[in-house]
């Protein structure tokens, strides 16, 4: 392509603080209409705002954890504008004093690492919800959500496609969650993404003129979104003409995106300082003190995962998409010693398990120390690692330690060499003629030879004893 | 004996000694409004039942010997103090039904400390007018001669105190909006630091300058208020943790050796004779008295009325979006969209000042002009506090007229908002400086009208205010004459 994309993310998150922003009203989503209101949020006549310092708490996290400069001082605006889910006829934001500058975020995409710059993040309230009337044309308003917290996360245009637009966000995305500051819930809307794109030709400095995308509510659809505006936009550049700059909207169902309003119907916000609330100081002291409490982030255990347990790259990725995930894998590690045989049971069977019920780590039926067991009975050859595959079958539904299923079912391994001996000749005995195709150089029928011994045994011989006594066997065989 | 006629400390003094029960002073409040207040016009919502309820619990508080700073005093408040359950109206058609959910801040602490409410007075629509002409609702009459204004916005306040149809109340000033009509009806009236009293419940106008404050019949009174209503306010997060004093403390003592600035710049062509001529009477009285009256210069005077009409636009234009007809007050039947309910809405709920003030304060805060308006504005303000900060270092309280005349005809200015506005050029300043004002009364005109004088002090320096108005207010012989209605 003759163009190159030039992309900036906005990503608002929903700070999972349990009260509001500015009044005492909790932040709980899917309550009955209007019932987490209150004088303040629902923006009545003489009522002020009160700053809540958890939410400058959790900003100041978010700040710490994408390397950006805090603000010492901090100061709110007023974005005013009118729409029937913003009580006040203004949004409390930050505007000229954001809490923090100047971060930066490390992504991978295509195999590619590069940081991404985060120009600002700032701290502001969320707006209500209206409801539409399917039946009638009639509109209600739910003020449940006006006066959540927010935090802005607002990105350089360092973003060249869309795959490192979603890489940016999951990374983002995995910041939060891990920081334990936002749920990460896109379907609730607790993280939302609009997006700013341009194209420009390569080589060329200077930057497009820019559409700003809205109403992406999956990491897909950024994606689908994005894709669709280059085209869009490549098309009007390559047929001589000119990019509007304006607000699209992304229509997910027809996979297009539409214009919503152009420039010159674009809002006039009339910032200015919010003369309610008084400027937060956040001196080295308190910024010091969050720090204290920082989590280890996913990048840093990613690298820790991979010195300390030996694992792959792609299985410390994995392993600690999630805390409770790397939580789950380093504890059954401890119990193991196995990392890599633990790694391949967590980034396999367990997860797979998980997709399919649509849970949680925390809700494992397999805990920790009854996988360690289980890998501990592979290792020192109690069981096969066939028979595990059953008995993990057993412990995800009845939630019961290995070893007691083990013996229940009789599963353990034969290396009784005697008995396998015994097994094999009887399965030697009951085809000689491809014994004898054996002999005669077809090799390949000792995984039949196997296979037969593995089913007679239903899969408690253990193999490596198998493999050597059958070979020894074989050539005895005369 | 006419007990509405009566100050708060009268009054407590007689309750206290067993003579009097507030049933009898609410019932004697009440027996005035019937008498005069059809040609007065104070009021917006009277309170005559719940007052009388409120008036009966108190009585029972006294004789269980729990007597507070206001108990079984009827007290009026200005309509934009919000009270639950009681319309609170700001003088606006398009708050002309509602009913606040909450108590404000000051409510709370005159209620706890055992005041009974009158009722809500009159004002200029949102507090925004020096006339109280501006109200939705009825023109409120000067007690002093009914064909005049009682000044604004806190009119209501102020005529109700004049007129004997309360014993004290509450207005707020933003840009003189106590001060003035304190002056123009011959009460006292304070406007203390920004951040001294809270403004949670205040409806706001313009939210860096509002301050609630007292009107009472004298100095004393003033300070059993602010000992009431002043104080740090979670709620508020513009109020100040700085402890109030016990303001009474500050009513005896001399003015030996006390210094009081006379800015020149306050002293201007354009001032009525009379007003000036009384103000140089009291000059000498306070000298008399041992105070070292100087003249000072505050020379960011001539910017403030500039200044003003920036900032506390742009911020009503901000503070007055929530009246979109969506979730209370007035909205328009008329209009078939979102647009044009908004629309109608607002300009059938709005008067012509208001309006006035909205499109000023958009325009002022406009993306391109807000560097040349709102932030220029914001410079001289500061500016305009280093005047004061500079003065108050060569005197403990500076002296003015608190308005250029006394009270105007009714409609004389209400087609010429720029004289209307030349009515607060005295008290502007204090407001823009987030320092306490004062208005005494000093004196009457030939005609009979009421003057006042204006004390300003560095911020939270009430006490030098009450201290100097009481010293004055001994000495003056005008205690006590009262309107003829």
């Amino acid at each position: 392509m003759k163009y190159e994309a030039v992309i900036g993310l906005e990503v608002h998150a929903q700070l999972l603080t349990e009260t509001k922003i500015f009044c005492g009203c909790s932040t709980r989503f899917g309550a009955a209409p209007n019932s987490h209101t209150c004088p303040i949020c629902l923006g009545m006549p003489g009522v002020l705002p009160v700053m809540n310092r958890k939410v400058v708490e959790y900003t100041i996290k978010m700040a710490l954890a994408t390397r950006c400069r805090i603000n010492g001082k901090n100061s709110f605006a007023r974005k005013n504008y009118f729409y029937p889910d913003l009580p006040k006829g203004y949004q409390i934001s930050q505007y000229a004093c954001p809490l923090a500058e100047n971060g930066q975020v490390e992504i991978e995409a295509d195999g590619v690492k590069k940081r991404i710059g985060i120009t600002r993040i700032h701290m502001e309230e969320d707006a209500g919800k209206l409801v539409h009337d399917e039946y009638s044309p009639v509109s209600y308003v739910d003020l449940n959500r006006a006066g959540v917290p927010l935090i802005e996360i607002v990105s350089e245009p360092d973003i060249r496609s869309s795959e490192e637009a979603a890489a940016y966000l999951r990374r983002l995305h995995e910041i939060l969650v891990y920081l334990e500051i936002c749920d990460g819930n896109m379907e609730e809307g607790s993280f939302r993404c609009d997006a700013n794109i341009s194209l420009r030709s390569r080589g060329e400095e200077e930057f497009g003129i820019r559409a700003e995308l809205k109403n992406m509510n999956s990491f897909r659809n950024v994606q689908r979104a994005l894709e669709h505006e280059i085209k869009r936009q490549q098309y009007v550049l390559e047929g001589g003409g000119q990019v509007a700059q304006e607000t699209r909207l992304w229509d997910d169902s027809k996979g297009v995106t539409r214009s919503m309003r152009g420039k010159e119907e674009a809002h006039d916000y009339r910032y200015f300082p919010d003369p309610d609330l008084v400027p937060i100081i956040i001196g080295d002291e308190w910024t010091e003190e969050v720090r204290k409490t920082l989590p280890e982030l996913p990048l840093e255990k990613r690298e820790r995962f991979v010195r300390e347990y030996a694992i792959p790259e792609y299985d410390a990725g994995v392993l600690t998409v999630s805390r409770d995930l790397a939580d789950y894998y380093e504890e059954a590690v401890r119990l193991c010693g196995k990392p890599k045989i633990a790694s391949n049971w967590v980034m396999g069977d367990i997860l797979r398990y998980l997709n399919e019920e649509k849970r949680d780590i925390k809700a494992c039926p397999v805990r920790p120390i009854a996988l360690a067991e289980m890998i501990n009975l592979i290792e020192d050859g109690t069981i096969s690692g066939k028979i595990a595959k059953e008995v993990f079958e057993e412990m995800w539904s009845s939630e019961r330690p290995p070893r007691e299923i083990i013996e229940e079912k009789g599963l353990l391994q034969i290396t009784d060499v005697d008995i396998l001996k015994k097994v094999i000749n009887e399965v030697l005995e009951a085809d000689p003629e491809k014994v004898k195709q054996y002999r005669s150089g077809k090799e390949k029928l000792f995984g039949h030879f196997m296979g037969q011994v593995m089913k007679a045994t239903r899969g408690k011989a253990n193999p490596k004893l198998v493999n050597k006594i059958l070979i020894k066997m074989l050539a005895d065989r005369e | 004996m006419e007990l509405n006629r009566l100050t708060v400390h009268e009054l407590q003094e007689m309750i206290k000694g067993g003579e009097i029960s507030s049933v009898d002073i609410v019932k004697s409040v009440f027996r005035r409004i019937d008498a005069v207040e059809n040609r007065v016009h104070s009021y917006i919502t009277l309170l005559r039942g719940s007052a009388l309820e409120e008036a009966e619990k108190a009585d029972q508080e006294i004789k269980r010997g729990n007597i507070k700073a206001l108990t079984g005093i009827p007290v009026a408040l200005k309509d934009l103090i919000c009270t639950r359950g009681v319309r609170t109206t700001c003088g606006s058609r398009i708050l002309g039904n509602y009913v606040p959910p909450y108590d404000s801040t000051v409510v709370k602490k005159l209620r706890e400390a055992g005041a009974v409410f009158v009722g809500k007075t009159n004002m200029d629509e949102f507090a925004m007018g020096s006339s109280t002409e501006t109200s939705s609702f009825n023109i409120t009459r000067n007690p002093w001669d009914l064909e005049r204004i009682p000044g604004g916005s806190s009119g209501g306040s102020a005529a109700a105190v004049a007129a004997d149809e309360c014993i004290a109340s509450l207005g707020s000033d933003t840009g003189g909006s106590i001060r003035q009509p304190a002056a123009m009806c011959g009460v006292v009236g304070l406007k203390p630091t920004y951040g001294r009293v809270s403004r949670f419940g205040l409806v706001a106008f313009a939210s860096s300058l509002d301050q609630i404050g007292p009107f009472s019949k004298d100095v004393e009174d003033c300070a059993i208020l602010m000992n009431v209503i002043a104080g740090h306010d979670p709620m508020d997060s513009t109020s100040v943790p700085v402890e109030a004093p016990d303001y009474r403390k500050y009513l005896s003592g001399d003015l030996n050796g006390r210094r009081i600035g006379i800015p020149k710049e306050y002293f201007i062509e354009g001032i009525d004779p009379e007003v000036s001529d009384t103000i140089e009477k009291a000059i000498k009285t306070l000298e008399g008295l041992g105070a070292k009256c100087k003249e000072v210069s505050l020379p960011y005077t001539n910017y403030c009325v500039a200044v003003y009409y920036i900032i506390a636009p742009a911020e009503a234009g901000s503070n007055l979006a929530r009246y979109d007809g969506v979730r209370y007050g007035l909205r328009s039947t008329n209009g078939d969209d979102l647009l044009e309910m908004y629309k109608h809405s607002r300009s059938e709920g709005f008067g012509a000042e208001v309006k006035r003030r909205i499109m000023i304060g958009t325009y002022a805060l406009s993306s391109g002009y807000y560097d040349a308006y709102y932030k220029k504005a914001s410079q001289v303000r500061t500016l305009i506090k280093e005047d004061f900060e500079d003065a108050f270092k060569k005197c403990d309280v500076i002296l003015t007229p608190t308005s250029p005349t006394p009270a105007f005809k009714i409609g004389e200015k209400m087609d010429d908002p720029l004289q209307m506005y030349l009515s607060d050029i005295f008290t502007l300043s204090a407001n823009l400086a987030g320092i306490p004002g004062m208005s005494v009364p000093c004196g009457y005109t030939k005609g009979g009208l009421p003057i006042g004088l204006q004390l300003l002090a560095g911020h939270f320096e009430e006490g030098k205010l009450i201290q100097t108005a009481s010293a004055y207010e001994k000495h003056s012989e005008i205690k006590g004459r009262r309107p003829d209605l």
